[in-house]
């Protein structure tokens, strides 16, 4: 088990750690980047516009940078954001719990109806059953999210729960067809044979031995989530983690970039890595 | 084929008509007819127009085109990837397994939109609207297949500890031929979920790129365009026909989940 | 008796606390509270409310006024300005308001390693400003050259204290810094050593703070202002404007046409990657003024800005009504003018396109920034009027970096729009635009010496008019560089958006100026409901 959790972290750190490379490359290659809009402000001079320019110098060679970065990250220091003039722990600091909580709630809230709207049609086996869920889904994926939280925000609501919507549609989708093939497993068919009930044999032989499955989700609930609150937290005007990453994408922020896609990226494995466990800890029911 | 089925084709059919007859309907999707600005629906409109005075109605005809065709090219392209890689990754285990999942891993954390406008950039300045939409959307197939490829690989780990699995390979039937033949198109429900998913999440990626200058091109019309000027929520209040791209799009979906058997039918 | 004493209190009695706090936005976090480091919107409008200058420009009358200098006097042909100083003036910590201030704010804004608008506005040559103190309230500047408009400069320039332990946070303006939250608000508290009063001596400012709340969302920001959680909204788009005025039609101002423009320019850079053939079109006075005649600007104000814009005549908006050229007038649309001045260019129509000399079809792009929508819709609009003359425009938006890239450094465009942004209403301000050598001379930036005659005549009038003290003459030099524009259309002016705000009702002594800040530019005199202010 020891060995196992030493390989996954070396795994993660190896990843994270050539993710943030991969990713400042892809910045840097980007179209714009060293550019500042000073550059069109007229009333500055050629000397002023050069000095501008040269402000940018230290970030052209990549692989120079991602060390300097490297070397500072041991010390806690993660650089500082030229677009918002602030140390990025600072930044990283105040905003990373709004968008946890944020992600949190929509996570869960997005698991909750995904699942409990699954549970419903499994459970109630009618023919229009699926009816309702399914357009649901449908109208909250052909809805942009920025366009759901707005809707929320005109409600007086938080756009939070915008993210929610965004993610229950995967969700549901997953687990009404994990759901179901549970239902047709010999364990299930043979618990029903014996006449226990309904909601018995659903929480007790379908759902629980399904919930390694369904921990899946949660990676990708997690990706999905991130994905979204960054329209949504720029719409709504949260400032949180996703808005950064949108302002520090427009100004190729390269040292809050660098950070965002690590952060992203130990998010992503680690949950995935839990679920991945899970799974793997799953012993057939009997 | 059940009775829904047959009327998710007969909409799905009458939607791509309709946008493949647009010439013959509604003969022009950029003409501005500037004496009609924002005009309510009509016979002359059955739409009304847009705030530059185009028929929204052409434009929804044209603009299904480029999200119909384009979207499921692409959702259809990034789902076989994830099926080829998730697929594997789930089937074979090992090392093959760990390295595609941390590259899944990789892959949803990186800002891949510097890569599109990299592309962009390096078109020329004069590349048409449509030219630039599809290699907009190709790209998007090309890298929109990392969380595809996670679902496919945890439905994978399961069937392939399954029964009938079991006893093919005991029967000695070879490995690639398993994976072909008895895995994948069990798989069918998952992959088929995953594109069904992807195709609306194609056309809004397409309109959110739109800020950054990577969607269509004016004059060309998308859904995903038109679905933009939903944020503006007071107009659309004024003007509810506005959501027509919106109803049209939550149609579309709808059928194809209907169409692609992305569940497994309910037990009796 | 009681009730009268009632309801004589009533007059004065202060409001709750809190009903005094004007509420609007920023759009983004200031980057810098260091008021000589401002390069930016937000940093600007805390150094506005915070900031006291020496000589501030009234944006309503457009005349200089006197504020920390009761009195001054530009001397030497513009090298050299003498300050009197008020007495008695403290900043808002306390510490004494004196020359030293005054010489140690120059001294920093001077410094090489700082690039700043302020500061570049005095770098008129190199070498040393001196700034000397005869007494506490005597202070004189002197500068290596003349300063075009010198005066006119120290509008920007907020007076730091030399002596405070609070160093930046010590201010002379109306409102202080209080509590700052990143990302969510910003409270600016009134400033309760501030020296100006008000006709009936009682103490400025009348509110007693000024929240401003981060928010980009112009939709949100809306929103807001509608639920009352904001008492105004200072810059609206006209689509925004045109909701707001047909549900709350007393709070919309529309000032008239602002300082800014919206135009056009093509590539001339010679080095440019682009086709020969494409070069010499935009290198074509004839090609440039036909464009610009086959440009509809009164749908471009109609349909786009719903009416709240005016055609451009030229760089100078019609809201600028000194330097503006009054005999330049707006080019009319005429299809056909366009078509003439071209086949005199020697290009000809062939069937639907226009196809130049060598039989090129007339096909070229122009980019503008992504995400802007009175951009996009007025690319849109060109695309159109082109077509009806044969040439095939291409629209492409762009991120804001890509498209200062393209115009900036590798060259790679053919055609741009975007907006010109005056803070100022000097024509200085606009010199690095004009003077061919500059780097913001953007059709063809950084000549070593000018490409063409009209170049050169424009560096030559640009130079004499700085160079010259007297009004009237610079007048006279600047009319004829904006005559020069108008004839070989280097930058092609379409349209001078209005300055559109909202303005809560509950908001007393709004006067909306031309200028920016347009509705707070008299925020010490704003206050909020029919009481009057309490008195800490």
């Amino acid at each position: 088990m020891l060995a196992v959790l030493i390989r996954q972290l070396r795994r993660i750190l190896l990843t994270v750690l050539l993710g943030g490379l991969l990713g400042a490359t892809l910045v840097r290659l980007g179209p714009g980047f060293g550019t500042d809009e000073r550059e069109l402000d007229n009333r500055l001079n050629a000397q002023s516009q050069q000095a501008i320019r040269a402000e940018h110098a230290s970030e052209n060679n990549v692989a120079v940078f991602y060390v300097r970065y490297l070397a500072g990250l041991v010390h806690g220091d993660l650089g500082f954001s030229r677009s918002l003039n602030r140390p990025v722990t600072e930044l990283l600091k105040e905003r990373l719990p709004l968008t946890l909580v944020s992600l949190a709630y929509g996570v869960a809230g997005g698991i909750a109806i995904g699942l409990g709207l699954a549970l419903v049609t499994v459970s109630w086996r009618a023919a229009g059953s699926n009816f309702i869920p399914a357009f649901l889904s449908g109208l909250c994926l052909a809805i942009p999210a920025a366009v759901i939280a707005l809707v929320f925000l005109w409600m007086g609501a938080g756009g939070r729960w915008a993210i929610a919507l965004v993610v229950f549609p995967h969700v549901y989708r997953y687990a009404k067809n994990l759901l179901v093939s549970a239902y047709q497993s010999p364990h299930v068919l043979a618990a029903q044979a014996k006449g226990l009930s309904g909601l018995r044999v659903l929480f007790a032989h379908v759902v629980l031995p399904a919930v390694p499955q369904l921990a899946a989700l949660g990676g990708i609930s997690v990706t999905l989530a991130f994905g979204a609150s960054i329209p949504i937290e720029v719409v709504s005007d949260s400032p949180g983690i996703g808005q950064l990453a949108w302002r520090a994408a427009l100004e190729r922020d390269l040292p809050l970039l660098i950070n965002i896609t690590i952060l992203i990226a130990l998010m992503t494995m680690i949950v995935n890595s839990l679920a991945d466990l899970a799974l793997a800890a799953r012993r057939p029911v009997e | 084929m059940t009775r829904t089925q047959k009327f998710a084709i007969a909409v799905l059919a009458i939607v791509t008509l309709a946008s493949l007859a647009a010439g013959w309907i509604a003969p022009s999707y950029s003409e501005q007819f500037r004496e009609f600005i924002s005009a309510r629906p009509s016979a002359k409109f059955p739409l009304g127009t847009d705030e530059l005075g185009r028929d929204r109605f052409a434009r929804l005809l044209y603009g299904t085109r480029v999200s119909l065709l384009l979207a499921p090219a692409a959702a259809l392209l990034s789902t076989l990837i994830a099926a080829l890689l998730g697929g594997t990754a789930g089937y074979l285990g090992g090392r093959w397994e760990r390295l595609v999942t941390s590259g899944i891993d990789l892959f949803l954390s990186l800002p891949w939109l510097f890569l599109l406008m990299a592309v962009r950039a390096l078109m020329p300045l004069n590349t048409s609207p449509v030219t630039s939409v599809i290699l907009t959307f190709l790209l998007l197939g090309c890298l929109g297949w990392a969380s595809p490829a996670r679902m496919v690989r945890a439905g994978t780990r399961t069937l392939a500890n399954s029964d009938y699995l079991l006893q093919a390979r005991a029967s000695g039937i070879a490995p690639a031929r398993l994976f072909w033949r008895h895995l994948l198109p069990n798989l069918k429900p998952i992959l088929a979920a995953q594109f069904w998913i992807s195709v609306p999440v194609f056309i809004l990626s397409e309109a959110n790129l739109s800020l950054l200058g990577l969607g269509v091109a004016e004059p060309l019309p998308s859904w995903g365009a038109m679905l933009r000027d939903l944020e503006n929520y007071t107009a659309v209040l004024q003007n509810p026909w506005m959501l027509a791209p919106a109803i049209l799009l939550i149609a579309v979906v709808s059928c194809l989940q209907l169409l692609l058997r992305t569940e497994e039918p309910l037990p009796c | 008796m009681l009730r009268f004493v009632l309801g004589a209190l009533l007059i004065f009695v202060p409001l709750a606390q809190g009903a005094n706090e004007l509420r609007f936005t920023l759009r983004s976090d200031p980057k810098t509270f260091n008021p000589l480091m401002v390069e930016e919107e937000s940093s600007e409008t805390i150094r506005y409310l915070t900031g006291g200058v020496l000589i501030r420009l009234n944006r309503y009358t457009q005349e200089l006024e006197g504020e920390l200098a009761s009195k001054w006097k530009v001397l030497e042909n513009g090298r050299r300005i003498d300050f009197e100083l008020r007495p008695n003036v403290r900043f808002s910590d306390g510490t004494p308001f004196s020359c030293e201030d005054v010489a140690f704010t120059m001294e920093r804004l001077m410094d090489p390693a700082l690039h700043t608008p302020a500061g570049d506005s005095f770098r008129s040559a190199p070498g040393a400003v001196e700034a000397k103190c005869a007494s506490p309230t005597s202070a004189s500047v002197r500068f290596p050259a003349p300063v075009a408009a010198l005066a006119l400069q120290f509008d920007q320039v907020a007076i730091m204290s030399a002596h405070s332990p609070k160093k930046e946070a010590a201010v002379l303006g109306p409102f202080m810094l209080g509590e700052y939250k990143p990302g969510a608000f910003l409270v600016l508290e009134r400033n309760p050593n501030y020296w100006k009063k008000d006709s009936n001596g009682r103490k400025l400012p009348y509110l007693d703070s000024i929240r401003l709340e981060i928010q980009s969302n112009r939709e949100l920001e809306l929103l807001r202002f509608r639920r009352g959680e904001l008492d105004m909204v200072n810059k609206l788009d006209p689509e925004m404007f045109d909701r707001l005025s047909s549900e709350m039609s007393h709070t919309v101002v529309d000032a008239g046409p602002s300082l800014d423009s919206e135009l056009i320019f093509f590539n001339q850079v010679s080095s440019a990657p682009l086709p020969a053939y494409k070069l010499t079109w935009f290198r074509s006075a004839a090609f440039r003024r036909a464009v610009s005649d086959a440009i509809h600007r009164d749908d471009l104000v109609r349909i786009v800005y719903k009416g709240h814009a005016r055609a451009a005549a030229g760089p100078v908006s019609p809201a600028n009504k000194f330097w503006l050229n009054a005999a330049l007038k707006p080019t009319a649309y005429s299809a056909q003018s366009a078509l003439d001045e071209l086949q005199h260019d020697g290009f000809r129509r062939s069937g639907d396109a226009l196809l130049d000399r060598e039989g090129h079809r007339v096909e070229f792009s122009m980019i503008t920034n992504a995400g802007n929508k009175v951009h996009e819709r007025m690319l849109t609009l060109i695309q159109q009027d082109l077509g009806k003359i044969g040439i095939q425009l291409n629209v492409l938006t762009l991120d804001f970096p890509s498209l200062i890239e393209r115009i900036t450094r590798t060259y790679n465009y053919e055609s741009v729009l975007m907006a010109l942004t005056n803070v100022g209403i000097d024509p200085n301000d606009q010199m690095n635009i004009w003077l061919s050598s500059a780097q913001t001379h953007q059709w063809n930036p950084s000549q070593k010496t000018p490409d063409t005659a009209w170049e050169a005549a424009i560096d030559k009038l640009m130079q004499a008019q700085a160079a010259s003290q007297t009004p009237a003459q610079r007048k006279t030099a600047f009319d004829k560089v904006q005559q020069i524009v108008a004839d070989q259309a280097p930058m092609i002016f379409l349209v001078n958006p209005n300055a559109l705000s909202a303005v809560s009702p509950n908001l007393k002594n709004v006067t909306p100026a031309l200028l920016r800040p347009q509705i707070y530019w008299n925020a010490e005199r704003l206050y909020l409901g029919s009481g009057y202010v309490s008195q800490k």
